[in-house]
C-alpha cells in the first residue's frame, strides 16, 4: 500500500471523498496486502457471526436498552472490560507478529514484514496496549467497583460516564479501521516528530493515531472529572476520607492524576495536529520550531500515565491481600500517604525518558533523584502487603496467586527501573531492549497481573458465580512463566547493546535469544486463551459455581449487596462506622433489611452519549481523510445533539418500592457455599 | 509453590551464564566512559538487591508459613499497624535510595557527556601532548557522516579512532531524531536537527565495535549502523591516509547527494572536505541562499529580551541539547 | 426484624443504613470546576509554548511589528466589561429577576461576540499581511493560544444563547440555575486566561 496523497482525479471527487480512493483499501496481491485481507476476512467472519447470533436471538433491543444506552456504572464498567479484552487480542497479535519477525529476520532473511509494515505494528501495539487495553481495563474496574465500595447508587454524572465510554469506543474504531482503510502510524506510540510531521509522513497513518488517541483521551478526562466528584461528594454517610477502602483511594489518586496529566496529551496532540493540518511550526525543523518541545509535553503526560495505569492496581492488590489474609490491611495510613506521594512524584519525573537529550548534569540529576524517590513509597507498599499476610490466614486463591506473582515480578521490574533512573547508566540502557524488558516487566507484572487479579476477584460480584479455578491458575502460570521466557532474553539482549524497534539484524549469534523470546510470547498466548476458556467454562458451569453475595467473607461495602448488584446498588444507603465497613457490619451482627423500602431515584438511560460518540468518531474519520464536508457536518451534529440533550429535563426515573422489595427478598440472603473460594 | 515462582527469576542469571561474558558489551565495554557507566549500573544493582532479595524471600516465607491450612501459625485478625515496623518500612527504602541517589548524583556530574575527559584510562590522566580527536557526526537519512576537521577528511558509515586518545564528538542530524550510540565506547546522546550535542569518549582496546542509531527515525532506521574501529596510533594514521587517498570531495554538491534517503548505504571515504560544513549543516545553511539559523536567532534575540533573560527562559522550559551554536558549547 | 446492631464497646445501637434517602449532593459545580482545571492545564501548555517560542520569529515579523495594542485595549475592555455584566446577570438571578437576568445575559453575549469578531478581524488582517500561523513558530503559538481562547469564547456565546432560550422557556428551574452558575464560572475563567494572554503575549511581546 502506498502512502495516501491527494489522488489525481476530478476535483468534485476529491471534494466528496477527500484523499480516500480505491488504493486506500488493501486489494493488492502482495504479501502484506494478503496478511491484511486474511485478517479482514477473519474479523469479518467473527463479526458477522456475532451480529447474526444477536439478530437471531432478537437481542438488539436488549443490547440497546440494557447496555448501549445504559448509564449504570456497572454496565459501563463491564462494557469497558469487554472493549479492553477485544483490544488485548488485537494488541497481542501485533506482539506475536513482532516477536516472530525478530526471531527470523537475520542476515539474508528479511523476515515477512517490510519496515513500513513492521513500524506500523510496533506503533499499533504500544498505542493499543496503553490507550485501549490498560486504560480501558482500569477505567472499567474503577467504574464497576468504586461506587459500590463507597456505598453510592451511581457515579456523579452517569450520562457523562456513558459518553466517556463511547468516546473511548470511537477512538478504538478509528484505530481498528486503520487496519483495513489506509495505513496506521509508523512513528512509534509516542509519535515523536519529525517522523510524525507531515513532511516525513504525509499519509493517513499519523492522523489515525492522532484522532484515535485524542478522542479516547477526551473520554478519559471526562471519566477523571466524574470519579473525582463521585468520591468527594457521594461517599456513604460516615465514610471519611481515612475510612475509604484502599481501592477507592487509589481510584481517587488516579483520577486526580488523569485530570492533571491528560490535558497535556490533548495539548501536544493538538499542536501536532496544527502542524500537520495548518502548517504551523511547533515541532518542525526550521522556521523556529523545536521537536524537543513535543517530547517534553508528551512525557509530562506520558510519565504520570504509567502511574495512572498502575496506581488503581495497587488498590486492587491491597483489597485482595487483606481479604485473603483474613486481616485488615497493614499500615493503612502509610499506604494512603505512599499512594499520594507516588501520585505527586510521578508528575516530576518526565525528563528521565530523555536523559540522553543533553540537558546537562544538573537537570539530569534532579530528575534522576525524583525518579528514585518514587521507589520509596512503592517499597513501603510491598512491605505493607507483606505485613498484611503476616499473622494472617493466607488463602491461595487465583487473585492471591496473581498478587504474589505481581510482588515477585514487579519487584524485579522496580530494580531494573532504578537501574535506568541512574542517569549515566541510562545513557547505556536508553532505547535498548533492556528498557523494553523493563517497562513490560512493570506493566505486565504490575498492571496486567493486577487486572487479572481484579477480574477473578470481582467477577463473582458482577455475575453471581465464581470463575473456574483450574483455568484461572493455568492462565496465571502461563503468564508468569511466559513473561520471563519472553522478556528475560530481552534483558540479556539489552545488555548486549541491542536497541529497540529493529526489524532486521546482521549478527546471527543474537538469533537464539529472539527465538526464546518468541516462545515466551506463545506461552503468554496460551495464557490469554486460558483466560477466555476460563470465562466460557465458568459460564457453562455457572449453576455449580454460584457463590452467594459474599463469597470471600469480604471486608468492603461491595460485598454487602447482592451479586450481581441491582441497578440501584443498595436498597438503603449504608452508614459507615469503620474502615472495613462490611467486616464491621458483620461483626456487629448486621442483618440485611428485607422490607420498609423507599422508592429510589435513578437516572434514565439515554442514547445521546452514543450518538455523540459515534458522530465524533465519524468526524475523526473525515478529518483523517480530508473529507471536509463530512467533518463539518458531524461536528455540527455533535453540537446539535448536545444542545438537544440539554433540553431534556426529565432525566430521572423511579424504582418502585415493589420492585426493590421483590429483588431484595429474592437475593438479600443469598449465601451459597461461603467458604468455597477458600479451597 | 514459591519455589516454582523462583524458577522464572532464575532464568536471567542462567541466561547470563549462557550468553558468555564477551557478548554482554554493556557489562564489559572497551572504553573508559562506558566502563564507568557500566560500573555505576552494577554497583547500584547490588545495593538494590540488598533490599529486594531479603524482601522477596520474606514474602515467600510469610505466604507459606501463614497459609490458611497451617492452623499452627499464629493468627491475629486485628493486627494492622505497628509504629516501629512502619518506621522501618519507610526508613529502609529511604536509606537504600540515599545511597543509590548519591551515586547517581556524583556519576551524573562526573560522566556528563559534555565534560571533556581528564583520564584516558582508570588512573591514567590524559598526557599533556595529546589533543583530543575531533569528530563531527551528522545523522543522515539513514546513514552516518563522520567529518574529521583536524585531518580534513570524512567518511560515511565507518568510524575509526586511535586507542587511548580522547575523542570529542559534535553531533547533529539532518532531519531525523537519531541517537548516536557505540555501546562499547560511551553512552548515547541524541542527534537532532538544528541542534548540536556533544559526547566525549575514549576507546582503550583495539577492535571492531558496533555503532548505531538508537532512536527510531523512520523506515531505514534498522540499517542505520556503522562499524567503529579502535586502532593503534599507526594503523589509525594508515586509515586516515587511506581515506585521504579517496578522490571524492565532500562539498556542497556531494552533500546534496548525501541527504537523499538511503537504506543500508555503503562505506564511503572523502579525501577532502569543505571547511565549516558541519556548522552550516547545524545552522541549515549549506545552501548559501538560506540564512543561517544562528544569524536568525541572533536577530530575534536583539529584538528585545536581553540575553540573560532569554537564557533563563530557554533553560527553564527547554532542558535540552544546545540550540545551534548561539550558546557557547561549554555553557550549561 | 433486627435491623440495628449493638455497638459492643459502648453498647450504643449502631445504625448501618439510612432509613430515608440522604440528601443528594449535586456535584455539577465541583465537576465543572474540575473541568476548568483541565482547561487551565491545556492553556498552561500553550503558555509554555509562548515561553519557548516567544522570540522564534525565524526571520519573519516580530511581535512588535504585528501586534496592535490599540485593538488589544478595545478587546480587553470588551471582555472585562462582559465579565462584569455577567456578574450583574447572576445578581439578578439571585433576586429571581428573570427580565434583568436575561437583559444582562444578552449584553454579556453581545460584548463577547464583538470580541470574537474583532479577533477574527485581527487574524484576517495578519494573514493578509503574510503574518499567518505558518510564517514562524512565534506566529504559530500566537494564533494557537489566542485562537484557542477565542474558540472557548465562541462556545461560551453559543452556550449562552442556548441557556438564554432555556431560561426564557422554563424559567429558573434548578437545572437552569445550576447551568447559569457553571457558565458564569466559565465566563470568568476565560477572562482570567485573557489577562494572561494580553500581559504575557501582547504586552511582553510588544514591549520587550
Amino acid at each position: 500500500m502506498l502512502p495516501e496523497t491527494m489522488p489525481h482525479r476530478s476535483a468534485i471527487l476529491n471534494d466528496i471523498f477527500g484523499r480516500l480512493q480505491a488504493s486506500s483499501f488493501p486489494l493488492g496481491s502482495d504479501g502484506e496486502d494478503r496478511i491484511v485481507q486474511i485478517t479482514f476476512l477473519v474479523v469479518a467472519l467473527i463479526g458477522l457471526a456475532i451480529l447474526g447470533w444477536v439478530t437471531k436471538k432478537k437481542k438488539w433491543g436488549y443490547l440497546w436498552n440494557e447496555w448501549f444506552t445504559s448509564v449504570d456504572h456497572k454496565k459501563i464498567g463491564i462494557m469497558y472490560m469487554i472493549l479492553a479484552t477485544v483490544m488485548l487480542l488485537r494488541g497481542f497479535s501485533d506482539a506475536i507478529m513482532m516477536r516472530s519477525q525478530q526471531a527470523i529476520a537475520f542476515g539474508s532473511n528479511m523476515g515477512y514484514l517490510p519496515p513500513h509494515h513492521y513500524d506500523q505494528i510496533f506503533t499499533a501495539h504500544g498505542t493499543i496496549m496503553i490507550f485501549f487495553v490498560a486504560m480501558s481495563y482500569i477505567v472499567g474496574l474503577m467504574n464497576y467497583a468504586m461506587p459500590l465500595q463507597i456505598g453510592s447508587r451511581d457515579v456523579a454524572f452517569p450520562f457523562l460516564n456513558n459518553m466517556s465510554f463511547w468516546f473511548t469506543f470511537g477512538g478504538m474504531v478509528l484505530i481498528m479501521l486503520s487496519l483495513f482503510v489506509g495505513t496506521f502510524s509508523t512513528a512509534g506510540w509516542m509519535g515523536y516528530p519529525p517522523v510524525s510531521e507531515i513532511q516525513q509522513s504525509p499519509g493517513t497513518g499519523i492522523d489515525y493515531w492522532i484522532w484515535g488517541v485524542q478522542i479516547a483521551g477526551i473520554g478519559t478526562i471526562l471519566t477523571a472529572i466524574n470519579f473525582l466528584v463521585t468520591i468527594i461528594k457521594m461517599r456513604a454517610p460516615g465514610m471519611t476520607f481515612m475510612k475509604m477502602p484502599m481501592f477507592t483511594w487509589t481510584t481517587f489518586c488516579t483520577a486526580g492524576l488523569m485530570l492533571a496529566a491528560f490535558p497535556f496529551l490533548t495539548a501536544s496532540l493538538l499542536l501536532l495536529t496544527l502542524d500537520r493540518y495548518l502548517g504551523t511550526h511547533f515541532f518542525t525543523t526550521g522556521m523556529g520550531g523545536n521537536l524537543m518541545m513535543y517530547i517534553n509535553l508528551f512525557w509530562v503526560w506520558g510519565h504520570p500515565e504509567v502511574y495512572i495505569l498502575v496506581i488503581p492496581l495497587y488498590g486492587v492488590y491491597s483489597e485482595i491481600v487483606a481479604t485473603f489474609s483474613k486481616k485488615p490491611l497493614f499500615g493503612y495510613a502509610s499506604m494512603v500517604y505512599a499512594t499520594v506521594a507516588i501520585m505527586i512524584l510521578s508528575y516530576l519525573v518526565w525528563l528521565h525518558h530523555f536523559f540522553t537529550m543533553g540537558s546537562g548534569p544538573s537537570v539530569n540529576s534532579f530528575f534522576s533523584m525524583t525518579t528514585m524517590l518514587i521507589s520509596i513509597p512503592t517499597g513501603v507498599k510491598i512491605f505493607n502487603w507483606l505485613f498484611t499476610m503476616y499473622r494472617g490466614r493466607v488463602q491461595m486463591t487465583v487473585p492471591m496467586l496473581w498478587t504474589l506473582g505481581f510482588i515477585f515480578t514487579f519487584s524485579i521490574g522496580g530494580l531494573t527501573g532504578v537501574m535506568l533512573s541512574v542517569a549515566p547508566a541510562d545513557m547505556l540502557l536508553h532505547n535498548s531492549l533492556f528498557l523494553v524488558a523493563h517497562f513490560h516487566n512493570v506493566i505486565i507484572g504490575g498492571v496486567v497481573f493486577g487486572i487479572f487479579a481484579a477480574i477473578n476477584y470481582w467477577y463473582p460480584k458482577a455475575f453471581g458465580y465464581r470463575l473456574n479455578e483450574f483455568w484461572g491458575k493455568l492462565c496465571f502460570w502461563c503468564w508468569q512463566i511466559g513473561f520471563w521466557v519472553a522478556f528475560g532474553p530481552l534483558y540479556v539482549l539489552g545488555l548486549m547493546g541491542v536497541t529497540r524497534r529493529l526489524s532486521h539484524f546482521d549478527d546471527p549469534s543474537l538469533q537464539i535469544w529472539f527465538v526464546i523470546a518468541a516462545i515466551g510470547a506463545f506461552i503468554i498466548f496460551i495464557g490469554i486463551l486460558a483466560f477466555i476458556v476460563q470465562l466460557v467454562v465458568s459460564y457453562m458451569h455457572r449453576e455449580e459455581l454460584a457463590c452467594g453475595n459474599d463469597p470471600y467473607d469480604g471486608r468492603t461495602l461491595e460485598w454487602a449487596t447482592s451479586s450481581p448488584p441491582p441497578a440501584y446498588n443498595f436498597a438503603f444507603v449504608p452508614k459507615v462506622h469503620d474502615r472495613d465497613a462490611w467486616t464491621d457490619m458483620k461483626e456487629h451482627g448486621y442483618e440485611r433489611p428485607l422490607d420498609g423500602f423507599n422508592p429510589i431515584h435513578m437516572p434514565k438511560n439515554t442514547a445521546s452519549g452514543l450518538v455523540i460518540g459515534v458522530l465524533t468518531c465519524v468526524c475523526g474519520f473525515a478529518l483523517i481523510w480530508y473529507i471536509w464536508w463530512l467533518a463539518a457536518l458531524t461536528f455540527l451534529g455533535v453540537i446539535v445533539t448536545a444542545i438537544y440533550h440539554s433540553f431534556n429535563y426529565e432525566r430521572e426515573g423511579h424504582v418502585s418500592v415493589d420492585e426493590v422489595r421483590q429483588f431484595e427478598q429474592k437475593t438479600g440472603n443469598w449465601k451459597s457455599d461461603v467458604q468455597g473460594a477458600a479451597a | 509453590m514459591p519455589a516454582k515462582r523462583f524458577l522464572g527469576l532464575l532464568l536471567i542469571p542462567a541466561a547470563l551464564a549462557l550468553g558468555g561474558c564477551q557478548k554482554l558489551v554493556l557489562l564489559h565495554p572497551a572504553g573508559l566512559v562506558a566502563q564507568e557507566q557500566s560500573h555505576l549500573m552494577i554497583v547500584s544493582t547490588i545495593i538494590l538487591l540488598s533490599i529486594i532479595v531479603p524482601v522477596l524471600i520474606a514474602v515467600a516465607i510469610v505466604a507459606w508459613k501463614y497459609r490458611a491450612s497451617n492452623k499452627k501459625a499464629r493468627y491475629d485478625a486485628k493486627w494492622d499497624h505497628s509504629p516501629v515496623l512502619e518506621l522501618f518500612v519507610w526508613a529502609w527504602p529511604v536509606l537504600i535510595i540515599l545511597a543509590v541517589g548519591a551515586l547517581s548524583w556524583i556519576g551524573t556530574h562526573q560522566l556528563d557527556p559534555y565534560r571533556p575527559l581528564t583520564d584516558v584510562a582508570k588512573g591514567e590522566p590524559v598526557p599533556a601532548n595529546v589533543k583530543p580527536l575531533q569528530v563531527e557526526v551528522v545523522a543522515l537519512q539513514w546513514q552516518w557522516l563522520f567529518i574529521y576537521p583536524q585531518y580534513g577528511v570524512a567518511s560515511i558509515n565507518e568510524l575509526a579512532a586511535p586507542i587511548n586518545r580522547p575523542i570529542t564528538f559534535k553531533i547533529t542530524s539532518l532531519d531525523g531524531m537519531d541517537s548516536f550510540f557505540i555501546p562499547a565506547l560511551a553512552g548515547q546522546i541524541y542527534a537532532m536537527p538544528e541542534m548540536q550535542t556533544q559526547l566525549h569518549g575514549v576507546i582503550n582496546k583495539v577492535g571492531v565495535y558496533k555503532g548505531m542509531s538508537a532512536n527510531y527515525s523512520g523506515a531505514g532506521f534498522t540499517d542505520m549502523r556503522f562499524k567503529f574501529y579502535g586502532m593503534t596510533k599507526d594503523s589509525f594514521n594508515g586509515w586516515v591516509a587511506k581515506v585521504k587517498a579517496s578522490p571524492k570531495d565532500l562539498d556542497r554538491a556531494t552533500y546534496e547527494e548525501l541527504i537523499k534517503p538511503v537504506r543500508n548505504g555503503p562505506v564511503q571515504y572523502f579525501g577532502t572536505t569543505q571547511k565549516g560544513l558541519f556548522n552550516r549543516i547545524v545552522n541549515r545553511c549549506v545552501d548559501p541562499a538560506n540564512v543561517c539559523k544562528s544569524t536568525l536567532m541572533a536577530r530575534d534575540a536583539k529584538t528585545g529580551l536581553n540575553a540573560d533573560k532569554k537564557n533563563a527562559m530557554g533553560g527553564m522550559s527547554m532542558p535540552a541539547g544546545k540550540a545551534a551554536d548561539t550558546v557557547p558549547a561549554t555553557a550549561h | 426484624m433486627n435491623t440495628t446492631a449493638v455497638d459492643i464497646a459502648s453498647n450504643q445501637p449502631r445504625e448501618y443504613f439510612c432509613r430515608t434517602e440522604p440528601q443528594a449532593h449535586n456535584g455539577s459545580l465541583l465537576g465543572f470546576w474540575f473541568y476548568l482545571m483541565n482547561d487551565c492545564f491545556i492553556f498552561s501548555a500553550l503558555f509554555a509554548c509562548v515561553a519557548v517560542f516567544g522570540t522564534s520569529f525565524a526571520g519573519g515579523p516580530t511581535a512588535a511589528e504585528v501586534l496592535d495594542l490599540n485593538g488589544l485595549a478595545v478587546n480587553t475592555a470588551l471582555l472585562l466589561v462582559s465579565s462584569v455584566t455577567f456578574g450583574f446577570a447572576m445578581l439578578a438571578m439571585a433576586r429571581q429577576d428573570k427580565r434583568g437576568t436575561l437583559t444582562w445575559l444578552a449584553v454579556s453575549g453581545v460584548l463577547a461576540a464583538v470580541f470574537v469578531g474583532l479577533e477574527i478581524h485581527e487574524f484576517v488582517g495578519m494573514i493578509a499581511e503574510g503574518a499567518g500561523p505558518e510564517r514562524s513558530a512565534f506566529l504559530s503559538t500566537f494564533f494557537t493560544l489566542v485562537g484557542t481562547h477565542g474558540l472557548h469564547v465562541t462556545l461560551g456565546v453559543l452556550w449562552l444563547i442556548v441557556l438564554f432560550t432555556q431560561v426564557v422557556r422554563f424559567g429558573f428551574t434548578e437545572a437552569n440555575v445550576r447551568r447559569l452558575r457553571c457558565l458564569s464560572m466559565f465566563w470568568h475563567f476565560l477572562d482570567l486566561v485573557w489577562v494572561g494572554v494580553f500581559s504575557y503575549v501582547y504586552l511582553i511581546g510588544v514591549l520587550r
